[in-house]
């Protein structure tokens, strides 16, 4: 059993980051640059973090398996970052944007971080103007904001369909500020494959270069992974081609605990497979429901092209079912009303596909505008697709997009292995079981710029962690051991590829642990999974040397990891017997099937503690709700 | 959705790593005009190494034009014949049956190839160390909208950070020039009120690491243009060339 102290501060939430701020050790000035500091990412968590630390004067190492930092994950986040500004007058507030996160994230998420996150909202966008990051004005040039799902307040600011693009670029700047400076180093092309712990404590890690092949070590005081999420455990989904859990898995069979791994987010706007060649899926932003409709055919099997379907035969089955929120309906919801109706033989001319469209609103805005607004959008529409969007609706479907599960941090983001913090998409902390749009690009830049500095701070003038050099044992000890793993790779030379094993596991995946999931399926997909593993090792073939760039190790390496990612997150889903926000079991829903929680028996978090390959021990955080009541979610 | 297949010959460039000379190795493949180009060569990649043959090493990661990580010579065109994309975005309904492809890395002097079609484009991030930045600390800001920015220059600001740092117009560049790269960055702050500070010795920071690292210099051509992804305009680099000068000639007075 791990004993999971969450150290959240007294007080009332409103004071509890401030308490908490005043109540932490601070090192001193001078002390500083006598601290290493290790960050594992350089997406918007973890340049983030490396410019902040960097400026206070901390000794910063930035390892990236990317060539250059600017290519993190981050770049691809098209829609929009939240903050509580109330710039439009519309009613928001720090605490309903609180609010919001917390019924969005169907009540499974810890109120303390969730409040800190919304309260250092407004720092981030005021920082990030100050960076230069171009964010959309109005036309007397103050900021521009656009509503997303599971809103009724205009709190997103974008800078185009680019906005996690200029906020990385912004942040990576301030990086590189740093580096100027000396106070951050850069390595890249480095695959971090073990964190190396001495008598229990986060002192290092390993990394594979990927140039030469070469296993180099690393030590720090403190180590922080700012890694990314999972859902390419699914093969395909909307993440970057190199996305993966090895990092966090490492860690995780070093003694991290990680939480809640079968919350998962089914994006509702992607693009629909074209074929078994398929390689990655697109994501069409969230923000295009601000302007488009959704709606699929009233009758079974149509195969009429759209715009020969009158208006009376279409179902714009969101307004239709929810009122209030209509196109805007949270992720969840929306993406398993698109299954619903795909499933009830309505899909887009007999395809895994509902339209989006927008002939209303070029109707009533004209083609200008819409363009202004979505332009970009259209045209990777129209690139990827062949077909016109302004003439023709769009076709989309949900897509695996966001993994709110993550390794189990406390209110500092330390996990369960002291000195090991964990920072933006790669942590548990802050969406529950269903993550709000625009809300992913707040929670990165709040851990590295906001949180993570005060935090680390406290654990290094707190806990004084000494510094292991890389000639101690405990990392030859590490070293070998991926050297060896590399090895047995290398040596199996089995007669499946590993793209062909990883898509096996992707639709096993997306078949019994993806948008709908039930006790039968999830027993079954237990065992696949454990029989694939076996498989792997068995029969998987990695061509190539280890001393050279070798990319075919690498796919491998990371599938290894997804081969046990993916068990646990089915038993985490067998276990959860409630449906939650992106956890949805068929056999707890309401008569209208909408998601039944089971706050009774199920409001906490779900930290699995690794005992051996196939095996966890459950520990459980309870959730206290003291400001929001518990009420199940309606968004009609 | 096509089910008629495209019949490929792709000649690839094949590389051990930089000091082993390399070539073209023929593949014939059978795709259907709905594949991306690169899931093309993932195929292709997956074929090999059914094979027990090393795979073709080349570089990409968002799949959607905006991480700048993919870049390859195609038909020698930096991201292929089709203006305004990047290679991801590149789709197989853009060639013929029975067409020979040429599938080449990025060549510049500063772009030196790690392994086929992989090349090594730290150099980009030393130019933007070297002041693609605005000195600000964090959490000592003001409030996002107390400084007003007109939409329109907000929008030109917008325009030049699009540029994904892909280095397709060094590879465009018969003289390997970075000034479409550069001036972008250097467009963006010269643009906004927040870049005015720092404005003329960010352009001669940038402009003197880029000549160290060995990019060739302008003879406008434009070719960077052409081939540029994302667009960015070489009105950018005639506005680096202004502040540049200008920059100089105030140096220049304060010694
Ligand atoms: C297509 C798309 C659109 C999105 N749009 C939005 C949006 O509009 N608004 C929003 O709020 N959110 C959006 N999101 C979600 C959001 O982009 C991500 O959750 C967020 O950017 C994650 O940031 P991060 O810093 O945690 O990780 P990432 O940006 O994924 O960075 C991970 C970093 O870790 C490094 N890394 C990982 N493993 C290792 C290892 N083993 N060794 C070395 N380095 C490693 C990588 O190189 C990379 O630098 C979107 C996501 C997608 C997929
Ligand atoms: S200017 Fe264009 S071609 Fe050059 S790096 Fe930027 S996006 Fe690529
Ligand atoms: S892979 Fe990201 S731009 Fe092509």
């Amino acid at each position: 059993m791990i004993k999971l102290d969450s150290k959240i501060p007294e007080g009332r939430i409103q004071d509890k980051w401030n308490i908490h701020k005043f109540n932490m050790k601070l090192v001193n000035p001078a002390n500083k640059r006598k601290y290493e500091i290790i960050i594992v990412g350089s997406g918007l968590a973890g340049a983030s973090a490396a410019a902040s630390l960097g400026e206070l004067g901390y000794n910063v190492k930035v390892i990236t398996f990317h060539d250059s930092p600017r290519r993190a994950h981050s770049i691809a986040a098209q829609g929009g970052i939240n903050a509580a500004k109330n710039y439009q007058n519309d009613g928001d507030s720090v605490y309903r944007l609180f609010y919001d996160t917390i019924k969005g994230g169907d009540f499974r998420a810890r109120e303390a971080n969730v409040y800190r996150l919304a309260e250092v909202s407004n720092n981030i966008i005021d920082q990030c103007v100050a960076q230069g990051v171009p964010f959309a004005r109005e036309y007397g040039g103050l900021l521009d904001n656009r509503s997303f799902g599971g809103a009724l307040v205009s709190r997103t600011f974008y800078a185009k369909g680019q906005t996690g693009q200029q906020l990385l670029l912004g942040a990576y700047s301030a990086m590189n500020r740093q580096i100027s400076l000396g106070t951050v180093k850069l390595f890249t092309r480095r695959e971090m494959l073990d964190v190396v712990l001495v008598d229990g404590v986060a002192k290092g890690v390993i990394c594979r270069n990927l140039v030469t092949g070469e296993i180099e070590k690393y030590s720090a005081h403190a180590v922080i992974l700012a890694t990314g999420g999972y859902s390419n455990v699914f093969f395909l989904s909307t993440n970057a081609m190199n996305c993966n859990a090895t990092a966090i898995w490492r860690a995780h069979k070093k003694g991290a605990a990680f939480a809640n791994p079968c919350y998962t987010q089914i994006h509702p706007t992607c693009l629909p497979i074209h074929g078994e060649g398929q390689s990655k899926l697109t994501l069409m932003s969230e923000s295009l429901r601000n302007d488009g409709r959704i709606w699929v055919s009233k009758i079974k099997g149509d195969m009429r092209d759209p715009n020969d379907i009158p208006e009376e035969e279409r179902d714009y089955y969101l307004e239709r079912k929810y009122p209030t929120y209509g196109n805007l309906s949270p992720r969840d919801i929306s993406s398993r009303a698109a299954k619903e109706a795909v499933d009830d033989g309505r899909g887009a001319k007999g395809q895994e596909a509902v339209y989006l469209d927008f002939r209303d609103a070029i109707n009533r805005l004209g083609e200008n505008v819409i363009r202004e607004r979505y332009g970009n959008l259209f045209e990777i529409y129209e690139t990827i697709t062949g077909e016109n969007p302004y003439k023709t609706p769009m076709k989309i479907y949900p897509a695996p997009h966001y993994t709110m599960g993550g390794l189990w941090v406390d209110y500092n983001l330390m996990s369960t292995i002291p000195g090991l913090f964990v920072a933006g998409e790669a942590n548990f902390s802050d969406h529950g079981a269903n993550r709000l749009g625009a809300s992913a690009l707040m929670q990165g830049l709040a851990d590295g710029y906001f949180v993570i500095p005060y935090t680390i701070g406290n654990y290094l003038a707190g806990d004084k962690p000494s510094y292991v050099k890389t000639d101690h044992e405990e990392f030859n000890k590490a070293a070998k051991e991926i050297e060896d793993m590399t090895n047995k790779l290398l040596s199996i030379k089995g007669k499946r590829t590993v793209d062909d094993i990883h898509k096996q596991l992707g639709r096993l995946m997306w078949n019994k642990v993806g948008m709908a999931r039930n006790e039968q399926g999830l027993k079954e997909v237990i065992n696949e999974i454990k029989e694939l593993r076996e498989e792997f090792w068995k029969n998987v073939n990695v061509v190539g040397d280890s001393n050279d760039v070798n990319q075919c190790l690498e796919r491998a390496g990371r599938l290894a990891d997804f081969l046990e990612l993916g068990e646990l997150m089915a038993i985490d889903a067998l276990h959860r017997n409630e449906s939650c926000g992106g956890h949805f079991r068929e056999e707890y829903q309401t008569e209208e099937g909408e998601a039944k929680r089971d706050d009774e028996n199920f409001a906490y978090v779900a930290a699995w503690e690794f005992k051996s390959v196939g095996e966890w021990e459950l520990n459980k955080e309870p959730l206290v709700f003291e400001n929001i009541q518990l009420a199940t979610r309606s968004y009609k | 959705m096509n089910t008629n297949k495209l019949n490929l010959t792709l000649r690839i460039w094949r590389q051990k790593n930089s000091n082993t000379p390399g070539k073209f190795v023929d593949y014939k493949v059978s795709v259907s005009p709905d594949s991306s180009f690169l899931e093309m060569l993932d195929d292709l990649n997956n074929d090999l190494e059914s094979k027990n043959q090393e795979p073709i090493a080349f570089e990409s990661d968002c799949r959607e034009g905006i991480c700048g990580t993919c870049g390859l010579v195609i038909q020698g065109h930096p991201h292929g014949p089709i203006p305004r994309i990047a290679t991801c975005q590149l789709h197989m309904r853009n060639f013929k049956d029975g067409e020979t492809i040429y599938v080449e890395p990025f060549r510049a002097k500063a772009f030196p190839i790690i392994k086929d079609l992989i090349v090594d484009r730290s150099a980009f991030d030393k130019i933007q160390q070297a002041g693609g930045y605005i000195s600000v600390n964090i959490g000592s800001v003001p409030d996002g909208n107390a400084i007003p920015i007109p939409k329109e220059v907000a929008n030109e600001a917008m325009d030049a950070a699009t540029c994904i740092g892909c280095g397709a117009c060094v590879a465009a560049c018969k003289n390997a020039s970075a000034m479409l790269f550069v001036s972008a960055k250097v467009s963006q702050f010269a643009l906004l009120p927040q870049g005015q500070p720092e404005r003329y010795e960010r352009v001669q920071k940038m402009v003197k690491v880029m000549d160290e690292l060995g990019f060739g210099s302008c003879s406008n051509t434009y070719a960077c243009e052409a081939e540029c992804p994302k667009g960015i305009s070489i009105k950018n680099i005639a506005r680096m060339n202004r502040d540049y000068i200008v920059a100089k000639i105030a140096k220049e007075e304060v010694v």
